[in-house]
């Protein structure tokens, strides 16, 4: 057999270069939309246009977000943005970012929602400048009110069960408690509420949103059991956010696989996983 | 008459519709695309840009998409 090259049959080719997860025919469902990808893109921050086009298409995300603000009317050259995204074969979901009431988070949302025709918003409702942890009062205010109208919720929330609970019986599309603080990038501070969360909610689709800062934090996201992932800063703000796009992708596709596959039972001590039997059996001196 | 625009005060004539005003700041309803208007903070449907009266004093909100996260 030495030397002989390992023969690799047409199918597993294929298998080869076919993504693992669309392989299986996994999707990711909010309301009528079906992505391959469970990454969720944000497109603040980057270094220039070009490098977020290039991150946005290193990811493979299907869903972008965007932020809802006035208009440049001294000038309107500036304002180029929206032309760029109707290039690219994403769809777009608009966030209420910068709000702190209910009042505010719906105005957003119906101004998004005239101006990109879409149902689908990110609602965000902000408790306070130095956490941008959510006003859970107001958020549950907001998510009622925009359900009511038609909207497609798919609520940013605290890492909170009964919150998160509370979220999915309003009707939300999708529930994405955060990892840690906008921004912060320190990832996973509380994977036991995560799980307690993901054991609570178990008919829509749930996502990490938030606090994510590298490709190890999806992954374990995913591996607890979560459908998708939103993350902005911790691609836009890397040393080249285009590799760790790619990096995101294949994070949240391990993570994914990973949870299909099903880990296996943690133990306290050790097991072999080479059988004693056969064993050499050598005379003690 | 007085109004405010994205939160700036501004004069602008009588009797003017809001697409009057949409034109005047090199908004073309026909082709404008991503962009979304609320007067006092109601919703300005694109159909009904050309009947809605601007106002003395009204709050006029001209959004698109931006980079968000």
């Amino acid at each position: 057999m030495r030397g002989r090259p390992m023969q690799v049959s047409e199918k597993d080719k294929k298998k080869a270069t076919a993504t693992p997860t669309e392989e299986c025919g996994d999707f990711l469902r909010i309301a009528d939309l079906k992505l391959k990808s469970r990454l969720l893109l944000g497109t603040s921050g980057y270094p220039n246009p070009q490098i977020m086009m290039e991150s946005i298409a290193a990811s493979a995300t299907q869903l972008i977000t965007v932020a809802i603000r006035r208009v440049n009317l001294q000038d309107r050259d500036r304002e180029g943005f929206m032309h760029m995204l109707t290039s690219l074969p994403v769809d777009l979901l608009p966030n209420t970012a910068g709000c702190y009431t209910a009042k505010e988070a719906v105005l957003v949302a119906e101004l998004a929602r005239e101006a990109l025709e879409t149902d689908l918003v990110k609602l965000e409702v902000i408790g306070d400048d130095e956490t941008l942890m959510p006003d859970v009062e107001q958020l549950l205010k907001a998510a009622s009110d925009l359900i009511r109208s038609g909207f497609t919720v798919m609520a940013y929330s605290n890492d909170d069960p009964i919150t998160c609970k509370k979220l999915a019986d309003l009707g939300c599309a999708a529930v994405m408690p955060l990892a840690s603080p906008i921004g912060s990038g320190m990832g996973i501070l509380n994977p036991y509420n995560l799980q307690l969360i993901r054991d609570i909610v178990r008919d829509i689709p749930l996502l990490v949103d938030a606090g994510i800062g590298t490709a190890s934090d999806a992954a374990l996201a995913m591996e607890l059991g979560y459908d998708g992932i939103l993350l902005n800063t911790a691609v836009s703000k890397a040393k080249h956010p285009v590799q760790m796009a790619a990096a995101m992708r294949h994070g949240v596709e391990a993570g994914r696989l990973a949870y299909l596959a099903g880990r296996i039972p943690r133990k306290f001590y050790a097991e072999a996983s080479s059988s004693m039997s056969g064993r050499v059996e050598v005379s003690s001196d | 008459m007085n109004v405010q625009i994205n939160g700036l005060k501004e004069q602008i004539p009588f009797e003017s519709s809001l697409e009057d005003l949409l034109r005047s700041r090199q908004i073309d309803p026909a082709s404008a695309r991503g962009i979304a208007v609320a007067v006092n903070e109601v919703i300005v449907r694109r159909n009904d840009w050309s009947s809605k009266a601007i106002q003395d004093g009204d709050a006029i909100e001209i959004v698109t998409a931006r980079q968000g996260g």
